[in-house]
């Protein structure tokens, strides 16, 4: 098999603060193989973001990096300046969070797709790019595409402006499409429209993909695989099947009973499941195992560093309890 | 006023300025019965006899009650009359039409020349925030700010008139000679405007990183458009929005600065009008200047608040929707 087409290895990211520095992904591994989608999955502030700006080089200036190792498409070290930026709306793609804030609100949707575009297509005219900017509005399910282009983006609905978005990325036809957490800021109904456009799209390119999500539900419907991360560490990850059918560490657990059931109906007496606990600081993390604290099965051992484990093909975990159970 | 149609907003604008020219006016009659000492008896001598003091006081008004006396100026500002020169029976409307080309001359060659150096500065800074060129250009700011006008403009006299003899010492230029005036205009425009360079280069600046941290340009720079583009294009346009507001504001202070500028430079113009009419109690002169001084400072507020409005698409569709209802 050939080499995947993202190896980053032992990823830390830390910022400086006034007197302790905040670890906010400590030995982070994530491998996405050509044509590959992987979920990225955690409570909010378990840094999932923060894996997605480090691949684009987006973090902010105060970050600290580094690696043990940064591989994209054969090459090394892309967490060099230098090298994300050359990445970025060529290789690399992002949909971002908020689609209500990621558009330029005195900008047409079409300047702003035009403009993405200049990177990624240096010597196409502008009528080109617009002519492309057009077609694709119209795949990912955008009605009356060409009179839209002119319009800003305060005329579109929210599931509208995500379709701008993923417009966007689709635009650049990168290797690989990030997209973090694309139907958070969304309702229900719109989620699925465009949870089915970012499937069809799955479906005709051979992109990577890597969604992040703190939804359990949407990985299931876009992934091969999922990678679970808490409070900056990587806990679990493996074959979205395998994971589903048989999560082992307890966090895992804990995150699929906390999903509801988007096919029950709905009950209002129904207490959601919470995780009790918060997420540890970043800026004062435990030696041993970081979900102990709030584990409802840890022992004397989870006070020191969990070992890595790994059960069937790539399923992997990091816990001091038995794998058998 | 969200929602607010139009047509009202403009009628609820229009309303409140044309309140705070009457206001102005009512206010400066009432001062004007308070400064000490009879303004007949300044105006005509201590030996004046008393009928010679009663003609005069009944020709500036100031035989009847405030009251009377707002109403009748009032009145016979809907004939386009504004009164008559104390000293030689000339119209106030034309010692003000006269004059008034002139001071408008000098605010706008400074509004201009303020804009034309304090953006440039202002992105210069917000290219690279905290580096040298943004330390220089901040403390530049600072100096040119906390600099009043006439000081500046003494500096600019002696320096460039009287010592090097760059430019002309006093006047407005020969009527008519185009080169002449312009010529004329620099010095004083420089004065005027250096504290308004300084202004619009920190406010601008902040302005800018303002939009800058913003995530529609986070998501420009996950496509790779260049730094230049985002700046020029993207962030200025949202950043120069709230600065037009405050240029426009800042006009009134525009044109009290004039005043000082004109009488160092000894230039005709409203302000030098008004100064010479305040020191003779000239008072029916120093109620038409100031009355459409007033009047020029709210239209001015008036038309940048339209622009403003009119430049933001959101606020454009908001209008015509509720014109539309
Ligand atoms: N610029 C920053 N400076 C300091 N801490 C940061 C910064 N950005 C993010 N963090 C911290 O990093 C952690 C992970 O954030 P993030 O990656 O956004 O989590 P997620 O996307 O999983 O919700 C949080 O604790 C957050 O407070
Ligand atoms: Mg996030």
């Amino acid at each position: 098999m050939s080499e995947a087409l993202v190896a980053i290895e032992k990823l830390n990211v830390s910022y400086p603060g006034a007197t302790v520095s905040a670890h906010v992904l400590d030995s982070v591994d994530i491998t996405i193989g050509h044509g590959e989608a992987v979920g990225l999955v955690g409570e909010s502030g378990s840094g999932k973001s923060t894996v997605a700006f480090a691949l684009l080089g987006l973090l902010a200036d105060d970050a600290d990096v580094s690696a043990g190792r940064a591989a994209f498409d054969g090459r090394e070290n892309v967490f060099a300046t230098k090298e994300a930026e050359a990445l970025r709306g060529t290789e690399i793609a992002m949909v971002f969070q908020d689609p209500m804030s990621a558009l330029n609100p005195l900008f047409t949707i079409g300047t702003q797709l035009i403009d993405i575009q200049r990177r990624r297509f240096p010597n196409e005219r502008r009528s080109q790019l617009w002519a492309r900017a057009e077609r694709v509005l119209a795949e990912v399910g955008m009605p009356d595409a060409p009179r839209r282009m002119r319009a800003y983006p305060h005329e579109f609905s929210g599931g509208m402006r995500q379709r701008v978005v993923i417009a966007m990325a689709l635009l650049v036809e990168p290797k690989l499409l990030i997209a973090d957490e694309p139907t958070t800021a969304l309702d229900a109904t719109v989620e699925a429209q465009v949870v089915e456009a970012l499937r069809r799209l799955r479906r005709r390119t051979r992109s990577s993909m890597l969604v992040v999500s703190h939804s359990m539900g949407l990985i299931a419907e876009l992934c091969d695989s999922v990678v679970v991360m808490y409070a900056g560490t990587v806990v679990e990850s493996g074959p979205v099947k395998a994971v589903l059918r048989k999560p082992l560490h307890p966090y895992t657990r804990a995150l699929l009973a906390c999903e509801i059931d988007p096919y029950a109906d709905f009950d209002p007496e129904q207490e959601l499941a919470t995780i009790p606990g918060i997420v540890p600081d970043p800026a004062r993390r435990p030696s041993g195992c970081i979900f102990a604290a709030r584990c409802t099965e840890s022992h004397a051992r989870c006070s020191e560093p969990p070992p890595h484990r790994q059960v069937e093909a790539g399923h992997r975990f990091s816990c001091w309890q038995d794998a058998s159970r | 006023m969200r929602g607010a149609p139009l047509r009202i907003h403009l009628a609820f604008k229009l309303a409140t300025a044309l309140l705070a020219v009457a206001g102005s006016v009512v206010i400066l009659m009432a001062l004007t019965r308070l400064i000490p000492g009879d303004p007949a008896t300044v105006i005509l001598g201590s030996r004046a006899t008393p009928e010679a003091v009663a003609a005069l006081n009944a020709r500036i008004g100031l035989d009847r009650p405030v009251g009377e006396h707002v109403l009748v100026f009032f009145a016979h500002l809907l004939s386009g009359d504004l009164g008559e020169d104390v000293f030689n029976g000339r119209p106030v409307a034309g010692l003000v039409a006269a004059a008034l080309p002139n001071t408008v001359a000098l605010a706008f060659s400074a509004m201009l020349s303020a804009i034309l150096f304090g953006v440039p500065l202002a992105l210069l800074s917000a290219r690279n925030p905290g580096g040298k060129t943004d330390r220089v250009v901040a403390f530049l700011s600072v100096g040119f700010i906390s600099t009043p006008s006439f000081v500046v403009a003494v500096f600019l006299l002696m320096t460039f008139s009287v010592t090097l003899r760059w430019f002309p010492v006093l006047g407005a230029g020969e009527a008519g000679a185009v080169g002449d005036q312009l010529w004329h205009l620099v010095l004083p425009t420089a004065a005027l405007a250096v504290g308004w360079i300084g202004y619009i280069a920190r406010l601008l600046r902040s302005s800018l990183l303002e939009v800058l941290g913003e995530n529609h340009i986070r998501t420009l720079r996950a496509y790779g458009v260049s730094e230049a583009k985002i700046l020029m294009k993207y962030a200025l346009k949202p950043a120069i929005l709230p600065t037009i507001a405050i240029l426009a504001m800042g006009f009134g202070e525009l044109l009290g600065g004039a005043v000082f500028v004109e009488v160092i430079f000894n230039r005709p113009g409203l302000g030098s009008l008004i100064y010479d009419a305040i020191r003779t109690r000239n008072y029916p002169v120093v109620q038409g200047g100031v009355f459409i001084t007033v009047l020029l400072y709210v239209l001015t507020n008036l038309s940048a608040d339209l622009t403003q409005t009119l430049l933001d698409p959101r606020e454009r569709s908001r209008l015509a929707a509720a014109r539309g209802t």
